[in-house]
């Protein structure tokens, strides 16, 4: 409507959705017919169409997640036509918008798969090792109160501006999703790079990088053999120069250990 | 009755300090002894939990996302205010304290307010000693912008993802904490009711969203920290799951409702698409500090936007208040624009929108530098539209984006229920009838790091009573309601989906208690969303059960809080007989449209007591004082 979009002719489409009633049982792709659909539409108000649609017909509706629908709680978690988080790059399920597709398009869309998230129903699955990750080491060790005045740590702004690129993951979980080894090695590199820059995260350096590595291999992620599937599906181009400033990290970390005894 | 809000004496500076000093502590090794339920993992909720488990309490935390990190407050863009004066602009910590006492239309406690202003410092501290990535200049120090109602440049801020960073800030701490075991964290588990054993706040029941399992957790305080309604409007900038159910709960055992109508109404949104949106998206006020707002001078100009000469266009905050031009604060930016649309010179198809042009911020300070600073928003914008702000204007238009009303909390932040607090925006908050921009942030991060901490201690020094354990029968009565409820819901079967009911409600909501407010409508509202809530409870269809991952109960039992509180909301619009801040009440304006106060009959914060169920809510007063801001008609021309 408000949209001065050229193309805004409503398109019909195929959907062939994962369906699993929970992490005991088996799933299955489902095939779904969705009408009228306005290329406006972002892709999850497409599910809501067809969540309506079912709940009218009596059937049960498509368990997804998503809460923001802005690109930014790393909530939302489709395997679109292959990809994570679809076609377009860059860009969160939320975010994605249906004039990327085409009338008459079938579209299939399943859940994250990998060894460390299981599926809770549908599209929804558990990414909870991703918290325990962070729980490792992802934090400066600093109480409230008694902290020195923020100017007083000067920070170069080219520094300041690579911390802040690292920062902005949404820990949504598609780059374990896109690669083959089912790896978190971008995500956990993004968290491990943001602190090891900053004057700040340099006291833990290195107890930080050893405990979240060993909380990842732990929670059965794979490892790293450095395929970049992960950076090209990140939505929020997360660099794989993180994943090469974790690995020196990790050296340095290994060859001069704090660890006392 | 009227309400004590437990200011304490003394000159405003000095309140907070003489304050801390008087408060009674907890010994480090009584602290262990001490269980702490928080409701929510926002800023607020964050902040408050690994602050209070690094004293030695223990903590419990709750949230409806699938992890902390993904409360509502990850999605704020602009920006976090603090009286610093690192720009040497005036600021100061008065100076924060007045603009936002002015900028919520003078409905706010001043008392609290100036603790906010007050600890607003250390919040940037805490902050960047965390590791937050706040925007630098070059010689390293930290860059502060603009914001509305504001003279100053106080606003810190991370690009254009300041909540994100400082909730992974509050995330980091928090996670700290549940490695050295003081936190419990449940994800993915919604509060559906609050214990009360010998009239204290004791515990909450709750719901698993992937099970189904309906728990009792039991504990000495209880801190709700959930956020605010907004989504009562089904459209708003809010994400999907924010509710009122947790506050909404606590009302209905007990605690007062503050001031429930104050709703802000955000002036730069994407507007409206079409039938089957489901959120709004808000374009940061930051924008404000560069981009110009104007419609065509003519009604019903349809031109496009580039072939309408300079002359031909109203900017028209520019033009009606020189003084802050387009950084007006929000209620004044929203209504204006609602104006102009209602004169009918909005742009768009639906003429339900107005321009936000960056033309001459690109030709001043270059493309490069423009998109540095707002790259992230123009990206998002194009996304969602499919066009592109670098070449042609924004279009936007006003959308709910935050409620100042919330549960009513004394200087404390406990609410009329004892050991119950609420914190962040889910209290009546410290923004009177209109939110300055960057202070929600501020606020919620007050609340958490610096303010609960002393006053929980307070209380839980003062024999809260024994532990108690969940065998209690308080908590069975109130499983057994819990469930008795979920089965209610399912077992109807109608015809229409929750989504069909709250859409009516959300347009209902808009149309009659949204930017204009008059009695009439509130009246047809409040009989509306009646008959609607009688429609709801015989005609909604849920799907399966409760033993198993259903957003259908999800959604409907938060839609059922909801066609409550609309009615609340449209009671307390209807009761207060003046115009103040984000509630206009076309009855009550100057003859240049400005919203015109009462402050004989309304300095006061309305705090309604639930009755019954077939009842109408009572009214409590706390009558406001203001000893250090003169009252007068804010202007900001
Ligand atoms: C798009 C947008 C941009 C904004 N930008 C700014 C800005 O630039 N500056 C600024 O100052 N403010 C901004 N705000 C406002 C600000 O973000 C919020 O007011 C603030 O973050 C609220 O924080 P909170 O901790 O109170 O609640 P939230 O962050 O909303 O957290 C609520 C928490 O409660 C939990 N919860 C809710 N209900 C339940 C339940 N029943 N059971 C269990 N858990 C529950 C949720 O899971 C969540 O963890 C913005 C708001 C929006 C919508
Ligand atoms: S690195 Fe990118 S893809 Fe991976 S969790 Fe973070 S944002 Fe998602
Ligand atoms: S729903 Fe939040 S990132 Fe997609």
């Amino acid at each position: 409507m408000a949209g001065n979009n050229p193309n805004s002719t409503p398109m019909n489409l195929t959907l062939k959705v994962w369906r699993q009633k929970n992490a005991k049982t088996q799933g299955q792709l489902v095939t779904y017919n969705v009408k009228e659909i306005s290329p406006d539409m972002s892709f999850l108000e497409m599910f809501d169409v067809l969540n309506e649609d079912l709940l009218r017909q009596g059937q049960e509706p498509v368990a997804f997640d998503h809460d923001c629908r802005e690109g930014i709680c790393g909530m939302c978690s489709m395997y679109i036509n292959g990809r994570a988080h679809g076609p377009e790059k860059g860009t969160t399920t939320c975010q994605l918008h249906m004039r990327k597709f085409k009338d008459g398009d079938t579209i299939v869309v399943e859940p994250w798969r990998a060894n460390a998230f299981t599926v809770h129903k549908d599209l929804s699955t558990d990414r909870s090792a991703l918290d325990r990750i962070q729980q490792a080491g992802g934090y400066v060790s600093v109480n409230t109160g008694g902290v020195p005045d923020a100017n007083e740590i000067p920070i170069p702004k080219p520094i300041a501006d690579k911390a802040f690129d690292a920062a902005t993951c949404i820990q949504c979980g598609a780059c374990v999703a896109a690669c083959k080894n089912a790896s978190a090695m971008l995500f956990l590199s993004a968290k491990v790079s943001q602190l090891a820059l900053l004057p700040q995260g340099k006291v833990e350096r290195k107890t930080r990088v050893e405990n979240m590595l060993a909380q990842h291999d732990a929670e059965g992620f794979g490892s790293c053999t450095n395929i970049g599937a992960c950076a090209a599906e990140c939505p929020v181009g997360i660099s794989l120069d993180n994943i090469a400033m974790l690995n020196r990290e990790y050296i340095s970390a290994k060859a001069t250990s704090d660890n006392i005894g | 009755m009227i309400l004590d809000a437990k200011i304490p004496d003394g000159p405003i500076a000095e309140k907070w300090e003489k304050h801390k000093f008087n408060v009674k502590l907890v010994n480090p090794a009584n602290k262990r002894k001490y269980d702490i339920i928080i409701v929510g993992s926002g800023l607020a909720g964050a902040s408050a939990a690994a602050t209070l488990a690094e004293l030695g309490y223990n903590v419990k935390v709750f949230c409806f996302q699938d992890s902390a990190r993904r409360a509502h407050s990850i999605a704020a863009q602009g920006g976090i205010n603090a009286a610093k004066n690192y720009q040497n602009d005036g600021d100061s910590v008065y100076r924060l304290f007045y603009d936002t006492v002015k900028g919520g239309d003078y409905r706010a406690r001043e008392a609290n307010v100036y603790r906010l202003a007050q600890v607003s410092v250390n919040i940037i501290d805490q902050c960047v000693a965390q590791g937050v990535p706040f925007a630098r200049e070059y010689g390293g120090l930290l860059a502060n912008r603009s914001f509305g109602g504001a003279q100053v440049s106080r606003t810190f801020y991370a690009r254009g993802q300041t909540g994100q960073q400082l909730l992974l800030g509050a995330y980091s701490a928090l996670n700290r904490q549940i490695a050295y075991g003081k936190v419990q964290m449940f994800p993915r588990t919604e509060m559906l009711d609050l214990v009360m054993v010998d009239g204290k706040a004791r515990g909450i029941v709750t719901r698993h969203l992937v099970t189904g399992h309906i728990e009792s957790h039991s504990a000495h305080a209880v801190v709700l920290a959930t956020g605010g309604y907004g989504n009562v409007f089904y459209l708003s900038t809010n994400a999907m799951g924010s509710n009122t159910t947790a506050i909404w709960r606590a009302y209905k055992k007990g605690a007062f409702f503050g001031n429930p109508c104050f709703t802000q109404i955000h002036p730069t949104c994407i507007p409206v698409s079409g039938e089957y949106q489901s959120k709004l998206t808000l374009m940061s006020e930051s924008l404000r500090n560069d981009g110009r707002v104007w419609v065509p001078k003519a009604k019903g100009d349809k031109r496009v936007p580039r072939d309408i000469p300079e002359a031909e266009r109203d900017y028209f905050l520019e033009r009606k208040y020189p003084a802050f031009g387009n950084l007006v604060p929000r209620d004044v930016a929203s209504r204006n624009a609602k104006l102009a649309c209602d004169e009918g010179r909005g742009v768009g198809s639906t003429g339900l929108a107005v321009y936000l042009d960056f033309a001459d911020a690109i030709k001043r300070d270059g493309l490069d530098k423009v998109s540095q600073k707002y790259g992230n928003l123009f990206e998002m914008y194009a996304k969602i539209t499919g066009e592109d702000p670098y070449q042609s204007p924004m279009r936007i238009y006003p959308a709910v984006h935050y409620t100042m009303g919330g549960l009513w909390v004394d200087y404390n932040l406990m609410t009329t229920i004892p050991g119950l607090y609420a914190a962040g925006e889910a209290n009546f908050s410290d923004h009177g009838a209109n939110r300055l921009g960057a202070s929600a942030l501020m606020q919620g991060l007050a609340d958490g790091y610096f303010v609960l901490p002393y006053t929980i201690g307070d209380y839980l020094a003062q024999n809260p009573g024994p532990k108690i354990s969940t065998d209690h029968p308080a908590f069975k009565e109130s499983e057994t309601n819990v469930r008795a409820t979920i089965q209610k819901l399912l077992s109807i079967n109608g015809t229409k989906t929750v989504d069909e009911f709250h859409k009516e409600l959300g347009l209902l909501m808009w149309d009659y208690c949204g930017m204009a407010r008059n009695a009439e409508g509130l009246q047809f509202a409040k009989d509306k969303i009646k008959a609607l809530r009688e429609e709801f409870w015989r005609n909604v269809k849920l799907y399966g059960e409760n033993e198993d991952m259903n957003q259908t109960i999800e959604k409907a039992g938060r839609v059922a809080d909801f066609l409550e509180l609309g009615e609340l909301m449209v009671t307390d619009a209807l009761h207060r007989n003046e115009s103040c801040g984000g509630h206009f009440r076309e009855e009550y304006q100057t003859p240049e449209n400005e919203a015109l106060r009462d402050d004989t009959n309304f300095a006061y914060v309305a705090a309604w007591e639930y009755t019954g169920p077939n009842s109408e809510a009572r009214l409590n007063k706390e009558p406001l004082e203001f000893e250090n801001v003169k009252l007068t008609q804010r202007s900001y021309k």
